[in-house]
């Protein structure tokens, strides 16, 4: 290793910041823009958040785009069923969860939840995410597409602008499942239409499900 | 004021002078012009009207602000929010809805309009994008 190399290895592996970005990267995204744009078409948007709370992602959507925000947050119901090894029980919990009425969200920003379920689950969700969502309403989803890492982390997406969002990693008690191919998410999600979708370099395909207008 | 931690109140709260609870209450709670601060002890389960609400403690209920919520870090919230202004920490709980307030949004559908017309102009963010940016639906459904 030439001096140049270490001095930069020290430079990266010493400064705060850099550690921080590592900890927590700013990630290109594609389809984010284009879920905001059918949000604004609606004079008060509702949306559904299953990520965990963020505070920032709550003004973004509260206050910059007029939304009323739903935060039902899947990982800490998943971490829940985990840690009580009760994890056969979440498909039912998941199917009751949601109390909004059919069709009353305009938009639903899934993140890479299914990732985390096993396919019962994924399907409960699924089903109960299609009903709630309008007709023509808009539903952001995450999918990786490499094996998931061997140590169980989730991550929280954190709104930086349109374009980007911070992927902030934390410990989780179950990680990610085995990685699902495209037929098996549009099987999923078969009562919407994929209106757009981007395979990003990171190896996340994003996808925009639209629903169908009645 | 302050309600200390062995304190348990059951009913209506009403008050005019700023409140922070570290005891338990039931029931209403209604400080309108004033700031209501749930301490790490305290526990609500109550609909709760205040000017600003500070929640570091646990909070089972509604919570309606006329100026602002703050969840801070380890503060939980059981509830629907309704406050022109809501602050939540990092480490904070929050399971229900969020309403701003914030009726009609003249500037965002604007956006929504440059936003569509900067995207027709713009390229990919990744080369993969590019090259994958296409229904999925489109040549991989079985």
């Amino acid at each position: 290793m030439g001096l140049l190399d270490r001095l930069n290895t020290r430079k990266t592996e010493s400064h705060p910041a850099a550690r921080a970005a590592e900890a927590a990267p700013i990630r290109p995204t594609k389809a984010l823009k284009k879920f905001l744009t059918s949000l604004t078409q609606r004079e008060s948007p509702v949306l559904l958040d299953l990520g965990p709370v963020v505070g920032s992602n709550v003004s973004f959507f509260g206050e910059q785009l007029g939304c009323k925000i739903f935060v039902e947050d899947i990982y800490a119901e998943i971490e829940r069923h985990a840690k009580q090894d009760a994890l056969e029980k979440l498909p039912e919990a998941l199917a009751k969860r949601f109390a909004q009425a059919d069709g009353a969200v305009d938009g639903i920003l899934c993140w890479d939840i299914v990732d985390y379920l096993s396919r019962p689950a994924a399907s409960a969700l699924a089903t109960q995410l299609m009903r709630v969502l309008r007709p023509d309403g808009a539903l952001l989803a995450f999918f990786g597409t490499v094996a998931p890492p061997p140590v169980p982390r989730y991550t929280k997406y954190i709104v930086a602008d349109e374009s980007s969002l911070v992927y902030r990693d934390a410990d989780a008690t179950r990680g990610r499942q085995p990685v699902l191919v495209n037929r098996d998410i549009l099987k999923l999600f078969d009562g919407l239409r994929v209106a757009d979708s981007f395979l990003l370099q990171h190896n996340v395909r994003e996808i925009l499900f639209r629903k169908p207008a009645a | 004021m302050n309600i200390g931690k062995s304190v348990v109140i059951k009913g209506e709260l009403n008050g005019s002078e700023d409140l922070t609870i570290e005891g338990h209450v039931e029931g209403t709670i209604q400080l309108r012009d004033h700031v209501l601060t749930i301490g790490p002890n305290g526990r609500i389960k109550a609909q709760v009207f205040a000017k600003a609400v500070i929640v570091l403690g646990e909070v089972t209920g509604n919570v309606t602000a006329s100026d602002k919520v703050d969840i801070r870090d380890n503060g939980s919230v059981d509830g629907d929010i309704v406050s022109p202004r809501v602050a939540i920490a990092e480490g904070a709980h929050f399971r229900g809805s969020v309403d701003m307030q914030r009726k009609g949004a003249p500037a965002a559908k604007g956006d929504a309009k440059a936003e569509a017309k900067a995207e027709a102009k713009t390229a990919g963010t990744a080369p993969a994008a590019a090259a994958a940016a296409q229904p999925a639906a489109a040549g991989q459904r079985a």
